[in-house]
């Protein structure tokens, strides 16, 4: 069954299936909502490229991903958004002077580390350096944030980003990750792969905390809204005559007309990513770079016998997955317009992300993609359609009944149950995934 | 008819055979030792006896009755003892809770039979509260073959027992052995260390690239010149 | 004089008592996660959501119990619902063990594939809870609240500060005390239990001796499930139930274990108080603390909190962190990295 599975339905099937899909959507609901799945689906499809890389070619399993992506959503905000200048004047040297008394701190606590003998006076001495400089650096840290936060807490309330095109942020993004995978990479990668796992999930909470609650850097949950457009806003657009036009001869509406125009260009953008980034993967693994980091996955220890630096290759592929999945979070507040610390939730966003590795094919960038689209467009549908399955089930109960009312909300939380049983379906009857990685082995954890 | 006879033993791991009509056997109270080159086969004999892997052709007689579809517990059961060549302890529990451990199958008053080995490894009960894994190597080894024995075994198996150990303690060890197979029980051992291993064997199987090249007593093959020329350094 | 013991009493309910009561609950849920990692030899990503189902079966129970009058008198009516919680969750658990993993188990899967299934079951959990008994957050502690109200010490000390003993935390604390005792009684002094210490020690010799692995894992599973509907109920009538809240423990309870040394009961015990403790010490006000046990009339400036109490989870992450790279098998030397 797998065999003639593989034969017979090969990815351009299951690609054209999935876009046979979204036009039903087009057409059942409406064009509108069809390309706003499709362009969440070309998201998800990056960051579980992103995912992908670092397990396909490393075996890495992180679970941070939500960190990463928030750091390209943060790279969003911080780039695009106007300054601030009063909270700049009030707060700004103080942010400065705890900015640097802190890399002196470390730098102390470094010159120790390496310039001592190992023991306990060394210990003692890092922790006092650490401490004594956490506590001074938070002398100058705590006023500067206080008043920065007051400065029109209601408006901005923070130092606020540079002012440039928020289309720079999709690379800024991508470095914030990258500079955040290396330094994680550094200290925890060489663990194995379940308690890198919890590291990682670990550490993608403290980001999200820092960025939950440093207001004067993020403005915590009050979100920042009105992120400047990169395209034009669809309201600008139903004044423009062309628009005007075509809805006319389309037989649509003004507006409808002028949303989906902006959202085709959005479309556009985020297909023009994901191609580039596709295509740099697969260059990458088909390079002599690419087949190194698959002899070393393939068999570990004979790699590091042969003297290759496992360690170090497999920091660079987190380096580079992490920096995808930066570029990813930037285009998801891009064009979002907005930066909701709190809806990075961890079973919507990794878990969801690691079902689409998953399901896809572990291992295969383009099964990692086709995941990608399957499992956000499962995940958007399943509520409506767990809806409207409801609404026939509990149509012979009383409009009132308890019941009724209690199943009907219930509804979204289905889809939390039926991803859970996509999740162990596939990995009990197709753990390759629906695109099998193509190569001379197999991925070495289902031999 | 033997005890133990594993006759014919032809099969390997998976991929090619390593075993070519291999034949051991072993009678109760006496002790048997396989030997030969590194690569020979020595423990994948002993591994086909035990049931760890299947032979292609052969058939292991055990006390009269086919065992061949058996699995290694149910061999247990019928009374064979396996100490592996590693990892043969519980490291994180006591002395006394490995040899509990190793009479797990038996639902009697095991007390005899600790008191047994106790008097066959004193310096067991004096470390019987400590953790396994603390134990010298050779101690260790002391724990593995008393954890074998707690089953009350009647053929006892050992896959390499002096592996590692200073010779003082390889003599000790077989003097157990000696007196083990005194008390009845069959003993079939796996040595890299030939020449001490034949001195106390009464039967010896020389095994090359998986089969049988010499059968004796160990006497026999200790005073063979071939023997001596290829195995035993001359 | 005076003074000390005001800030004793500060400390004592502040500090120690909430940080006793959290220490134990994450204890129990440690103890759950290590004991299947030392023996199924995973890192169970579901324990967190498996303490929110047996919990929802708790309250679902206890509600009917409520609806039919029964109650305990001082004590909350849940610990009766808790036997028939533990119930339910284990035969779910042993559904999960013989549909999901037990393939994986026979193929010899390597341990990330466990752990993927395990993020599977947590899905499935996930959704199970809040379609039952939805998102948001549960009450159905009842009985008497607290042992003593810090009014009711204030008088009987005549201190400035009060302590509040709360009956969920006395009963955590004595539940958690009595199930480590038996379990540890269990795991030292019976043949099932040293058995099953034997297969997570050296599973081929623990097959070699007869053990049988299926009976391990059965026990295992059950014991895994009961240590976390009780810690799930618990925490639940200390703290009240929210689904979500259950998810984010797992990485609490995971540190603790981990600090502890992973596949070691007495670690899991010893890192869940550590966790606890840490958490709390951390993001705690010293500044009245510091008052009274300062010179007459002089006030720190500023609350002296060492992290704001919005960083409680990032506290048992960076001690994660520190232990994974200054000692990975933890105190007490569990299954190494």
């Amino acid at each position: 069954m797998n065999a003639w599975l593989n034969r017979y339905i090969g990815a351009p099937t299951l690609f054209g299936l999935m876009g046979l899909a979204l036009v039903l959507v087009g057409v059942l609901q409406s064009w509108s909502l069809a390309l706003t799945i499709a362009i969440y689906c070309v998201i998800g499809a990056i960051m579980a490229l992103g995912l992908n890389v670092q397990w396909g070619y490393a075996g890495l399993f992180n679970v941070g991903l939500m960190g990463f992506a928030a750091l390209g959503g943060i790279a969003a905000v911080l780039v695009s958004m106007p300054p601030t200048p009063e909270a700049w004047q009030a707060g700004g040297s103080g942010i400065i002077a705890s900015v640097l008394l802190s890399l002196a701190t470390l730098a102390v606590a470094l010159l120790v580390y390496k310039r001592m003998r190992r023991g306990r006076a060394r210990m003692w001495a890092m922790v006092l350096i650490l401490l004594g400089g956490y506590l001074i650096t938070r002398q100058f840290f705590d006023p500067a944030v206080e008043l920065i936060e007051a400065v029109n807490p209601a408006a901005t309330g923070y130092l606020g980003g540079a002012g440039l095109p928020i289309m720079l942020s999709w690379v800024v993004g991508g470095f914030f990750a990258a500079g955040a995978a290396w330094l994680i990479g550094k200290i925890t990668l060489g663990l194995r792969s379940d308690y890198l796992a919890i590291a990682t999930l670990g550490i993608a909470e403290i980001i999200l905390s820092v960025l939950r609650f440093e207001e004067w850097l993020t403005r915590g949950v009050n979100n920042v809204n009105g992120l400047p457009r990169p395209l034009p806003q669809e309201i600008d657009l139903q004044q423009t005559a062309w628009v005007q036009e075509w809805a006319l001869r389309l037989g649509t509406t003004v507006p409808d007309l002028a949303s989906i125009t902006v959202k085709l260009g959005y479309l556009g953008l985020a297909l023009g990513v994901l191609l580039l980034l596709f295509w740099l993967a697969q260059s990458a693994i088909h390079s002599p770079w690419g087949r190194m980091m698959r002899a070393i996955r393939d068999n570990e220890t004979a790699a590091e016998a042969m003297g290759k630096d496992v360690t170090g290759r497999h920091l660079q592929v987190f380096v580079l997955g992490s920096a995808i999945i930066g570029v990813a979070g930037a285009m998801l507040v891009t064009i979002d317009g907005q930066f909701t610390p709190n809806a990075y939730n961890p079973l919507r966003f990794t878990f969801l992300i690691w079902v689409m590795v998953i399901v896809g094919g572990s291992g295969n960038n383009l099964g990692a993609i086709l995941g990608g689209f399957l499992i956000w467009f499962f995940w958007v549908q399943a509520e409506p359609i767990g809806l409207w399955f409801m609404d026939v089930v509990t149509g012979t109960l009383p409009a009132e009944s308890w019941l009724r009312a209690h199943l009907l909300e219930g509804a979204a939380h289905i889809r939390l149950m039926v991803m859970g049983m996509i999740l162990l379906l596939v990995l009990r009857f197709r753990p390759h995934g629906l695109i099998p990685e193509r190569s001379e082995r197999p991925h070495s954890l289902w031999r | 008819m033997s005890f133990l006879i594993a006759a014919h033993m032809t099969g390997g791991y998976g991929g090619s055979d390593i075993l070519h009509d291999c034949t051991i056997a072993v009678e109760q109270g006496q002790i048997a030792v396989i030997v030969g080159p590194n690569g020979a086969g020595k423990s994948t004999a002993m591994k086909a006896i035990f049931g760890l892997l299947n032979l292609r052709h052969g058939q292991v007689r055990f006390n009269g009755e086919d065992i061949g579809a058996l699995s290694p517990q149910q061999r247990v059961l019928k009374g064979m003892g396996f100490v592996p060549q590693t990892h043969n302890v519980f490291t994180s529990m006591s002395v006394e809770e490995n040899l509990e451990m190793g009479a797990f199958i038996r639902r009697d008053d095991i007390r005899h039979s600790l008191e047994q080995v106790y008097a066959l490894f004193p310096v067991l009960k004096e470390k019987r509260r400590q953790p396994a894994g603390q134990l010298s190597g050779g101690q260790r080894q002391q724990v593995a073959v008393g954890r074998a024995l707690m089953t009350q075994p009647k053929l006892l198996m050992l896959d390499e027992p002096t592996a590692g150990v200073s010779p003082i303690v390889m003599d000790e060890l077989f003097d157990r052995i000696i007196e083990v197979a005194r008390s009845g029980i069959a003993i079939l051992m796996v040595e890299q260390n030939a020449r001490q291993a034949l001195h106390i064997a009464d039967k010896g199987y020389v095994l090359v690239q998986g089969s049988n090249r010499y059968t004796d007593s160990g006497a026999a093959l200790l005073a063979n010149p071939e023997v001596r020329r290829t195995f035993l350094g001359g | 004089m005076e003074d000390i013991l005001n800030a004793l009493a500060l400390l004592t309910n502040f500090v120690l008592l909430p940080a006793a009561a959290y220490g134990s609950q994450l204890a129990l849920g440690a103890l759950g996660v290590t004991l299947v990692y030392g023996i199924l030899r995973f890192s169970n990503f579901a324990h967190g959501d498996t303490m929110a189902f047996g919990t929802m079966i708790a309250i679902l129970f206890t509600w009917w119990l409520q609806a039919q009058g029964v109650n305990l008198g001082f004590l909350p009516t849940a610990l009766l619902a808790i036997p028939f919680a533990v119930l339910a969750t284990v035969a779910f658990v042993l559904l999960c063990d013989r549909w999901v993993y037990r393939y994986h188990r026979v193929k010899k899967a390597p341990a990330v594939v466990f752990l993927i299934c395990s993020v599977g079951v947590m899905f499935l959990l996930n959704g199970i809870v809040r379609f039952v008994i939805g998102p948001g957050e549960q009450h159905f502690a009842d009985g008497e609240r607290f042992i003593f109200t810090v009014v009711q010490f204030r008088e009987f000390t005549g201190l400035e500060q009060g302590v509040s003993f709360r009956t969920s935390q006395a009963l955590t604390l004595v539940s958690a005390l009595l199930i480590v005792v038996a379990l540890f009684w269990f795991l030292e002094r019976t043949r099932t239990g040293k058995s099953m210490r034997a297969y997570s020690d050296n599973e081929n010799l623990a097959l070699l001796s007869g053990i049988n692995p299926d009976r391990v894992v059965l026990i295992t599973w059950v014991l895994a499930a009961a240590l976390a509907t009780v810690a799930g109920v618990l925490y639940g009538l200390d703290k009240g139930f929210r689904p979500f809240t259950y998810f984010q423990l797992l990485l609490p309870i995971f540190a603790a274990a981990i600090v502890g040394g992973l596949g070691s009961p007495l670690g899991a015990i010893a890192g869940g108080f550590i966790v606890a403790f840490s958490e709390v010490l951390l993001t705690y006000a010293w500044r009245r603390v510091f008052e009274y046990l300062g010179p007459e009339g002089w006030a720190p400036e500023g609350l002296m909190q060492l992290l704001s109490t919005d960083y409680k989870f990032a506290v048992s992450f960076v001690i994660l962190v520190l232990v994974l790279l200054i000692r990975p098998t933890g105190l007490f030397g569990g299954k190494s990295v």
